[in-house]
């Protein structure tokens, strides 16, 4: 059976198993997502937008939808994958159902929870009334696919004027006792105003089992909030990850995602910052270190819809063997946000003759007083300064470490936890094959 | 300790080393002088063992070892050491962890074990008051941003770290302000012994003046058309070169 018409059959078990307990509204939302993606199906390299990024190969498996619960795992065993060093909340999931025991959640002062919790509970009714579904794109159909089975991830709800005193981590893990599972988790994160948040995400599988993740997360920043989210992708090559982000800002918030791509089959990062207010502050950073046969894509979207406000996007592909990037980097100024700054950056370094890189710099400028910058390059290691560091004993392969790692540098300084900074330095020092002997 | 014999190198086709000769003992200073394109830069690089550059005849021997095989790493590991003209910017990596690792891979080759981080601390301090370099300098980027002097000094800094058997200065006068200018050639006098030994690559005499060469040779046209003492880098000075053409 095709993926497509095993998800038709599914959706209508899933309708009947949910309903006693979901509200009519939500259920409204599900099933008008799935009649758009029962529409319009997978994306093909036909559309524009996928091109570069064909999903047959993903598609072609037989994906259990529903997985079994109860997949026990030890955390001595997984505790890499956390940042441990640190005291953290966690939302964890294993085979996207909730795991009690590996999560420290919380609703003192405010809520850290589940969003399956949130659908069900009345006192969250009105920020789900007021926030859920409301970015997520209702024109796309794998985010349609997403929103019509979403039922569970994390849910963050800060109030206003807090600082949360130390970083959200939501991991989800595999555990491979499906031979092939599709996971589709939503989250929704509603800060505050004057409140500050750090978010740490990973998606990690434990075998060589297929899994592919479609994840949708809303995040909304009201006013002068502060949002610092972190996104590690380094997992095996039989995961595929389609990762949709979707960040509405308010007057003065400043919202930050960085994203690490150093593993997995096909990443795919769809991530879309809407600024509704003035002197907003939009950061996008990421860093990609691939090789063998492995796909990332980075589909970026800037929306500038009011005055004075900026977005900064630096984006670093390291990109070895046959591996292939994708950067798609938009960027809209209205006509009414005038003294915008918009500045974006791309730079690639193609290691070794199979790779490639397909970079698209987009950008839509409506307004005439404005400061905006694209830069695009793509190249190769410099002979000049492998030579300098050789002739200083260093060899080349620690050499060739060495410039990778400089030129991942400055998406790397805009870590703001100092032992992720640490641990995604080290994870960069494991991808390039070298022990430099200290912490870059 | 070097010799080199009858060297012919070549790059992209075209032949810029023309057979030369070259004796270094330790202890010795010499200077190699010559107009632009005589192929002075060309030489160190090919000591230094730069890919680019193909070695067509001759050979170049240090203390019995023919060099033709070894990567630049490898070199670097037997005591070479070059000053570059125009030293790489590598961002996010310190001077300090930059000559660490530096030193740790070659006293690796060499089966050494890694200099203890307290000795390696004690030396950095010592090499960097010898240079009259700011301890702030050295948890810089490696030249990201340094002035066209402070490269040079910290190419100065490496080689006092690294100890050389064998250090080639090319064009390291380039560049420098007639203070710096001393420091260099101070640090460089200083780390002098008759168990070492250096080639200065130059334009002009004025570096000269600070460290005494032993030895003057002009390269002109990928050979060297003229040896002498330190009086020959005066004469040059006052009668440029085209009299040895």
């Amino acid at each position: 059976m095709e993926l497509k018409e095993k998800l038709i059959t599914s959706f209508l078990a899933f309708e009947n198993r949910v309903s006693a307990d979901t509200e009519a509204k939500i259920q409204d939302i599900r099933s008008k997502a799935f009649t758009h993606f029962e529409e319009n199906g997978f994306p093909t390299k036909k559309n524009e937008e996928w091109k570069y990024t064909p999903l047959k190969s993903i598609l072609k498996y037989d994906y259990n939808i529903f997985p079994k619960a109860d997949t026990a795992i030890e955390f001595a065993t997984v505790k890499r994958y956390f940042l441990h060093e640190i005291d953290s909340y966690k939302i964890v999931f294993i085979d996207g159902i909730y795991s009690s025991f590996l999560s420290e959640t919380t609703h003192d002062g405010f809520d850290i929870c589940l969003l399956s919790a949130a659908l069900k509970k009345p006192k969250y009714k009105m920020v789900i009334d007021h926030y859920f579904n409301t970015i997520a794109k209702k024109d796309d159909s794998i985010t349609s696919l997403n929103t019509a089975f979403s039922k569970e991830g994390a849910y963050i709800q800060i109030p206003k004027n807090t600082i949360v005193p130390k970083p959200i981590q939501i991991i989800h893990f595999s555990t491979g006792s499906e031979a092939e599972i599709l996971l589709q988790p939503r989250n929704l994160i509603v800060v505050g105003e004057n409140s500050h948040v750090q978010i740490v995400e990973r998606h990690q599988s434990l075998t060589n089992n297929v899994v592919l993740t479609n994840s949708v997360t809303e995040i909304f920043a009201n006013k002068r909030a502060i949002v610092d989210y972190y996104k590690i992708q380094n997992d095996r090559k039989t995961a595929s990850l389609i990762d949709n982000t979707y960040i509405k800002q308010s007057h003065q918030s400043v919202a930050s995602v960085n994203t690490f791509s150093f593993g997995g089959n096909l990443t795919r990062n769809n991530l879309e910052f809407y600024q509704e207010g003035e002197h907003i502050t939009s950061n996008l950073n990421g860093i990609t270190i691939i090789g063998d046969k492995q796909l990332v894509d980075n589909h970026t979207l800037v929306l500038h819809k009011y005055p004075n406000c900026e977005s900064h996007e630096l984006y670093k592909g390291i990109f070895a063997d046959k591996s292939t990037g994708v950067f798609n980097g938009k960027v809209i100024v209205e006509q009414e946000a005038q003294k915008t700054n918009a500045f974006q950056q791309n730079n690639n370094i193609l290691i070794d003759d199979g790779a490639t890189i397909n970079a698209k710099p987009q950008l839509e400028i409506f307004a005439d007083d404005v400061k905006c910058s694209h830069g695009c390059t793509i190249g190769q290691l410099d002979n000049e300064a492998l030579f300098y560091m050789r002739s200083r004993g260093i060899p080349e392969k620690e050499a060739k470490a060495l410039l990778l790692y400089a030129f991942a540098n400055d998406a790397l300084q805009k870590i703001k936890i100092p032992e992720l900074k640490t641990r995604i330095t080290k994870l960069i020092a494991e991808k390039l094959g070298v022990d430099l002997g200290f912490d870059l | 300790m070097l010799e080199i014999k009858n060297l012919h190198a070549k790059v992209e086709d075209k032949d810029i080393l023309k057979g030369i000769n070259l004796n270094v003992k330790a202890g010795e200073v010499h200077a190699i002088m010559g107009p632009n394109g005589s192929g002075k830069s060309t030489l160190s690089s090919v000591i230094a063992g730069k890919e680019e550059y193909e070695v067509t005849d001759g050979e170049i021997i240090l203390d019995s070892v023919d060099l033709d095989d070894l990567a630049p790493e490898e070199r670097a590991h037997k005591g070479i050491f070059m000053s570059f003209q125009y030293p790489v910017e590598i961002p996010g990596v310190t001077v300090t962890n930059f000559i660490k690792t530096a030193i740790n891979e070659t006293r690796k080759a060499n089966g050494k074990e890694e200099l203890p981080a307290k000795d390696m601390l004690k030396k950095i301090r010592e090499t960097a008051e010898l240079l009259e370099i700011d301890r702030k300098f050295l948890s810089r980027s490696l030249n990201e941003g340094f002035s066209g002097g402070e490269k040079k000094r910290n190419e100065i800094f490496q080689m006092a770290m690294l100890e050389p058997k064998l250090a080639i200065l090319d064009e390291t006068d380039s560049g420098l302000d007639i203070d710096a200018l001393k420091i260099v050639a101070n640090g460089v006098n200083k780390l002098k012994s008759d168990k070492n030994a250096v080639i200065i690559i130059t334009h002009y005499q004025r570096l000269l003046d600070y460290i005494v060469p032993d030895f003057v040779h002009v390269l002109h046209d990928g050979k060297i058309v003229k040896s002498g003492g330190k009086e020959l880098a005066h004469e040059l000075e006052a009668k440029g070169y085209d009299w040895l053409k």
